[in-house]
């Protein structure tokens, strides 16, 4: 249910971004959430719809993209993409990894069309 | 059609709120701790055991999240120290902006150690920073040894891991060693405690933890000003 509240950021964001460009129209807003961010996409998906339907925004497409959890080797550096909790480093199989990754829950950009 | 990068956390205005929480508890030497789990793995009773072991001159505060009653704050206030429930409606975790309108009560001058209890949940409360040094989780022996698997985002954002009603083991199916696993596997360096509030074991490391805690911000903090 907290995806309610996380929808509601969402689009105040968007039209404050979108508000930038004077007498402009939100056409799209692009989204990422992170497999750690604590956020469902499906709940956050139905929640924008349901936020926004009936409105002025129900036309707006909103881009969610989803983020895997990155973990960067403290062996070789290598970057690479782990289940939620950690596996070896997939080039020198070292268990020794730190999350750098996976925690986004950004507002990556705003598609506008102009007057 | 225009295209315009944002970059932008969704969150940024909670974070924006925790970072002046997180400045002003530096300022005051306030050590804060969010305590997070799922409803009845025992947050409250663990503070009343922790409120009830502070002599009355500690300077201790506690605010405390549920969606509905005063319950908690009611059982909390009998030990002698400032509680304030917050009491978010039907919201599921605590936010920075909440914490700032309970702050506004109380003077963090007369608080050197200030415990939030979070709404009982393991998911939300993860994505809400509150300006806390750290992030406690509560796992009970009653829930099942898989959570940190579950629900890894909590995990792996806490840096301390209770494990609670350990009383218990004789008569539930909880591995306890599994439960640890889990728990290192989401987050290798996550700090394990067991304890329990029925027999008291675990609470005097408990209590050692909590000082060691206070003792290392509070080097920090001299160290920051120096």
């Amino acid at each position: 249910m907290h995806e309610i509240g996380i929808a509601n950021s969402i689009i105040e964001a968007g039209q404050t971004e979108a508000a930038r460009v004077a007498g402009s129209k939100l056409v799209r807003v692009g989204i990422r959430i992170g497999a750690l961010a604590g956020v469902d996409c499906d709940a956050l998906r139905f929640a924008l719809t349901a936020l926004t339907q009936g409105t002025e925004l129900d036309d707006v497409d909103f881009e969610i993209q989803s983020c895997p959890r990155r973990n960067r080797c403290l062996d070789c550096d290598e970057v690479f993409v782990t289940a939620l909790y950690s596996d070896p480093c997939s080039r020198c199989g070292s268990e020794t990894s730190v999350l750098v990754g996976g925690e986004e829950l950004d507002l990556a950009y705003v598609e506008v069309e102009e007057p | 059609m225009t295209v315009i990068p944002v970059e932008k956390k969704v969150l940024s205005e909670n974070q924006r709120i925790a970072a002046s929480l997180r400045d002003r508890f530096e300022d005051h030497g306030t050590l804060c701790l969010n305590l997070i789990s799922s409803p009845g793995s025992g947050k409250t009773t663990l503070l009343e055991q922790t409120l009830g072991g502070f002599r009355p001159e500690e300077r201790v505060a506690v605010l405390t999240g549920d969606l509905q009653t005063e319950n908690d704050a009611k059982r909390l206030a009998r030990y002698g120290f400032p509680v304030q429930q917050i009491t978010t409606g039907g919201v599921c975790h605590l936010d920075g902006k909440m914490i700032e309108r309970a702050l506004e009560r109380w003077s963090l001058d007369a608080i050197d150690l200030l415990f939030i209890e979070n709404v009982g949940n393991l998911v939300c409360p993860s994505s809400y920073d509150l300006g806390e040094e750290a992030k406690i989780v509560l796992l009970s022996v009653t829930e099942g040894e898989d959570k940190p698997l579950k629900y890894p985002s909590i995990f792996a954002k806490s840096e301390l891991l209770v494990l609670t009603k350990v009383d218990l083991l004789p008569h539930v199916p909880f591995k306890m060693e599994e439960a640890r696993a889990n728990a290192r596997l989401v987050h290798p360096g996550i700090e394990i405690l067991e304890l329990s509030c029925a027999t008291g074991q675990g609470l005097e490391e408990w209590r050692t933890c909590l000082s060691r805690r206070r003792e290392t911000a509070l080097q920090r903090i001299c160290a920051a000003r120096a």
